[in-house]
């Protein structure tokens, strides 16, 4: 199996691995957008979601475990990736201009990053770590109503989109797939992906905030 | 035609380990007809002829079809016009009072030998690890021998006008050396007399590529819209590919 341990070390290897993973966590991440989706058709259907989610458990530690095993795998690839990625350059220019290829996503890949890490800490401090026998309606609503926790949620799932906004189409490019029959809406839909994923999300802490009937 | 009168910010380092600064010249007039390089052969038959040391810089065919020329110009490598070289960049698309500040290509695998003048033997060595064909020796096989469809020589032919210049290093933010191995990868690979060694070519451009101190590809686009002659970064798509397939599939290690 030495092939794996060559294909890691790999400049081209990391950025599959980064894929892949990538690929694995939008994935994911639409799952937890459907989830969260039925908040909007209000407090039960919500709450009922959280305990059918809750009441499958062994394999709800089995996802878990996989979810988190692929966060690291993208966290510690993206570290590497980006401590090599500065060491390749060390005089910076002292004009520098994009040419035009890079986007406000592309170029934020790193710093969204990080502040997604933190707000998944928060996150699962809030929702994960806590106690489970609050109805998940009340846990939303006790939470997000505070405007500073609110504006963070807010600006991390900002932070969501950008980086899904490049991460999306690039994980395609990084496996190979890149076809002119294709690329035109593979482009546009990465970036549907990102607007609709960051629009849904975001809509529930601006109703938390703004709206006093929201989830009761 | 028109003279013009630039401030020129140029970069100067006596060596390597030379620490490097900026200088400051006046350019005198300049023809708008004359090329970026004529404009700097200028500058230095004057500091020649001041005594001092004019600015080092490569260049050889001056046609834009060599490779041999480049700096950055205002952050933009090979100077602000698309799909065009240092020497093919006339100075036309300047006004009169410019500013132009004129480094060269930064990369940690280019070592700056002095002021503009980079090596680039890093492409080199890459081509020496993987870009080349096996052919029989003899007699020179007949014309069209082997069937290629018309598609794969287009795309092929599109791979191989690259001139291995290093824009595509000089502005990629990570200083990766991807569209330049893609390209070379992609030729070939493209072609059947390229087969025999195309797994092997792939795993060992990439490899030579990590261990002489190129970046990532972050799939920034740059080097694409930095690249002389527009090489396209579906290049890059199809590098990644060949290296995945001979990386997990191939029984090349």
């Amino acid at each position: 199996m030495g092939w794996i341990g060559s294909l890691y070390r790999s400049s081209v290897g990391k950025k599959s691995i980064m894929a892949a993973s990538g690929l694995l966590l939008s994935l994911f991440l639409l799952t937890h957008l459907l989830g969260n989706s039925l908040s909007f058709l209000g407090r039960e259907a919500f709450n009922a979601y959280a305990e059918k989610l809750h009441s499958v458990g062994d394999l709800l530690y089995i996802v878990e475990a996989g979810l988190l095993f692929l966060f690291l795998i993208h966290i510690i690839t993206g570290i590497i990736l980006y401590l090599e990625n500065l060491q390749a350059r060390p005089s910076r220019y002292s004009v520098s201009t994009s040419e035009g290829g890079r986007s406000w996503g592309s170029r934020t890949m790193p710093y969204t990053g990080v502040i997604i890490f933190v707000f998944i800490i928060v996150h699962l401090l809030n929702f994960h770590f806590t106690d489970k026998s609050v109805p998940v309606a009340d846990l939303v609503r006790g939470l997000l109503s505070r405007p500073p926790m609110a504006f963070f949620y807010i600006i991390s799932l900002l932070a969501v989109a950008l980086h899904l906004s490049h991460g999306v189409w690039s994980l395609f490019q990084s496996i190979g797939f890149n076809h002119d029959k294709y690329n035109g809406v593979l482009l546009k839909g990465a970036l549907a992906f990102s607007i609709l994923v960051g629009t849904v999300f975001i809509l529930i802490p601006v109703l938390a905030l703004v709206s006093r009937s929201f989830l009761l | 035609m028109s003279d013009i009168q630039l401030t020129l910010k140029i970069w100067r380092q006596e060596g390597p380990d030379a620490p490097g600064r900026f200088q400051s010249y006046a350019s005198g007039p300049i023809s708008t007809d004359m090329s970026f390089l004529e404009m700097l052969d200028v500058l230095n038959e004057r500091l020649t002829g001041e005594g001092a040391e004019p600015v080092a810089f490569d260049h050889d065919c001056r046609e834009g079809i060599c490779g041999m020329c480049g700096a950055v110009v205002n952050g933009h490598s090979h100077g602000p016009e698309k799909e065009t070289t240092l020497c093919q960049l006339h100075m036309r698309h300047f006004n009169d009072g410019d500013t132009l500040v004129i480094e060269p290509f930064r990369a940690r695998a280019f070592r700056i030998e002095k002021d503009l003048v980079v090596d680039r033997s890093g492409l080199d060595k890459m081509i020496t690890a993987g870009g080349f064909v096996s052919v029989n020796t003899g007699g020179a096989p007949d014309a069209n021998a082997i069937p290629i469809p018309q598609k794969n020589a287009e795309e092929a032919m599109d791979a191989a006008a690259c001139i291995g210049c290093g824009a595509c290093v000089a502005a990629c933010p990570n200083a990766s050396a991807m569209l330049f191995v893609a390209a070379k990868v992609s030729h070939l690979s493209l072609l059947p007399q390229g087969h025999p060694e195309r797994a092997r070519r792939a795993l060992d451009m990439v490899s030579e590529m990590d261990e002489l101190g190129f970046g990532n590809c972050s799939n920034e686009r740059e080097c694409e819209a930095a690249c002389p002659k527009g090489i396209s970064i579906r290049n890059i798509a199809r590098l990644n590919r060949e290296f995945l397939k001979a990386a997990i599939f191939s029984d090349e290690d």
